[in-house]
């Protein structure tokens, strides 16, 4: 669709902004859906959900890749003096740019391989997906002049797909 | 999202093309090639004067009342009565006055005025608005002593502007001038752009523009305007008065505090166009700076 988009040039007055803007919110959308496999697990009480999980976990991070190189390439044209005084000063830059960092070492050790290898240290890696979610999110908050309404639809799904964890553990402790 | 099939762009867009072409044709083909190599990060000072087209401009707008996003002002508008429409000038005036929007029309003439606008956001246009200077409409009522500003009301009609049934905005939408600055020539009523009757979602029937300041201090659909004693708070300002001050005048040294305002994209240039310098005051200090000298624009922002 976008790339239909780019090649005909059908993305309206501000190109650039559309395209970054694309690959956020598609970035988020994902990290929302890998957010919901585990809670589907336990309220299908199916297993199936988990096999998406790596699958939707790796779009994030290549959204999120496409996103920030757009971003970088697109709109600074890899002039890094602004864009690392934009990093520095602009906290929903130094926010986003942090969760993409954080969202390196999930994508490096996503394979089977790996899996085995970390044992236990991998779940432990794997938690910092709460935090990406959570800085994702207010990324796009803090970036838009007012959280109505997609920030705002953002922020209520992540929170009940947070709060489904919470319940999970106190749940699981409890047995 | 809406898209438009070339039947149905207006002329302007044609005749602009064909500008563009001959343009293109003679120096523009040499400077087009340049500019469209990315890496190159230098902009052409004739590209800052080009109009934006009529189609970017009445479908690229920022008009909460119809909704937040840029698309919405031109989808959720269309319908909009802007008949009959009274304007009010009242406050701190000896006697406050109601005008119609046939009497305004006949009163003033409205010329041809083409201007930047700068949003707050980071991009950029240029207009051909048609309008006057709004010193010619204020001049119709004779301030008291107390008058030190006038503040600007919208209309307020969620019947008619879905974005105002949310409390996104404190609705009306108002906003507020120095008395120097509403007197400026600069500061202008606007009736119109590309030489036709201003669109709904760019104001209609009636919006001020003030050139060197950032696009959302020209309210629009304008039905009140008010002397005042106390600087107003404005929309903006009192739903985040860290990040909108009062002045709000174009400038690329003070920072908005979450996105930087060094620089400008150029609504309509495509995806290979870098951004641009933002110049201080929108590129008119020479006109206006002087309302301001001895003020640290960085407190004043």
């Amino acid at each position: 669709m976008i790339s239909y988009q780019i090649i005909f040039n059908q993305l309206g007055p501000e190109p650039v902004d559309r395209i970054i803007n694309h690959f956020g919110e598609w970035t988020l959308i994902f990290i929302l859906l890998t957010l919901s496999m585990t809670p589907l697990k336990k309220i299908t009480k199916s297993v199936e959900w988990i096999k998406f999980r790596r699958m939707l976990g790796l779009f994030t991070f290549f959204y999120a890749s496409i996103h920030m190189l757009s971003y970088v390439g697109l709109d600074y044209r890899f002039d890094f003096e602004p864009l690392i005084n934009d990093v520095l000063k602009k906290k929903f830059i130094f926010i986003g740019f942090s969760a993409w960092l954080l969202l390196i070492p999930l994508a490096v050790t996503s394979s089977e391989k790996m899996v085995r290898l970390l044992k236990k240290n991998w779940r432990k890696i794997h938690r910092l997906i709460y935090i990406i979610g959570i800085f994702g999110v207010l990324h796009y908050i803090w970036l838009s002049k007012t959280i109505f309404f997609k920030p705002l639809i953002f922020l209520i799904i992540l929170v009940i797909l947070l709060l489904f964890r919470i319940k999970i553990t106190r749940s699981a402790s409890k047995i | 999202m809406i898209k438009f099939k070339n039947s149905e762009i207006t002329p302007e867009n044609i005749y602009k093309k064909r500008r563009s072409f001959i343009k293109s044709v003679g120096l523009g083909a040499s400077t087009l090639a340049i500019s469209s190599i990315p890496f190159v990060n230098k902009s052409l000072a004739s590209e800052r004067d080009k109009l934006t087209s009529y189609k970017d401009i009445t479908t690229y707008n920022n008009y909460y009342e119809f909704g937040t996003s840029k698309s919405d002002p031109y989808r959720n508008s269309q319908i909009f009565k802007t008949t009959p429409w009274d304007i009010a000038i009242e406050g701190e005036v000896e006697k406050p006055i109601k005008l119609s929007m046939e009497e305004i029309s006949e009163m003033f003439i409205s010329e041809e005025r083409i201007y930047r606008l700068r949003c707050v956001e980071g991009w950029s246009m240029v207009i051909p608005w048609m309008g006057f200077s709004l010193s010619k409409l204020l001049s119709k009522v004779n301030p008291t002593n107390k008058a030190k500003f006038v503040e600007f009301e919208s209309v307020y009609d969620p019947a008619q502007m879905k974005g105002q049934r949310y409390p996104v905005l404190n609705w009306p939408y108002n906003e507020g001038l120095r008395i120097d600055e509403a007197m400026h020539p600069l500061t202008t009523v606007v009736t119109g752009l590309y030489g036709k009757k201003l669109p709904n979602q760019n104001g209609a029937p009636l919006r001020i523009f003030i050139p060197w300041k950032y696009g959302f201090k020209s309210a629009k659909a304008i039905v009140k305007i008010k002397f005042v004693e106390n600087m107003p708070t404005s929309s903006w300002m009192w739903a985040s008065p860290r990040e909108y001050g009062f002045y709000s005048n174009v400038n690329p040294n003070v920072d908005h505090p979450r996105w930087s305002q060094a620089t400008e994209r150029i609504i309509g240039e495509g995806i290979w166009a870098p951004r641009v310098k933002t110049l201080m005051f929108n590129g008119y200090g020479d006109e206006v700076a002087n309302l301001y000298s001895g003020m640290d624009l960085k407190k004043n922002f």
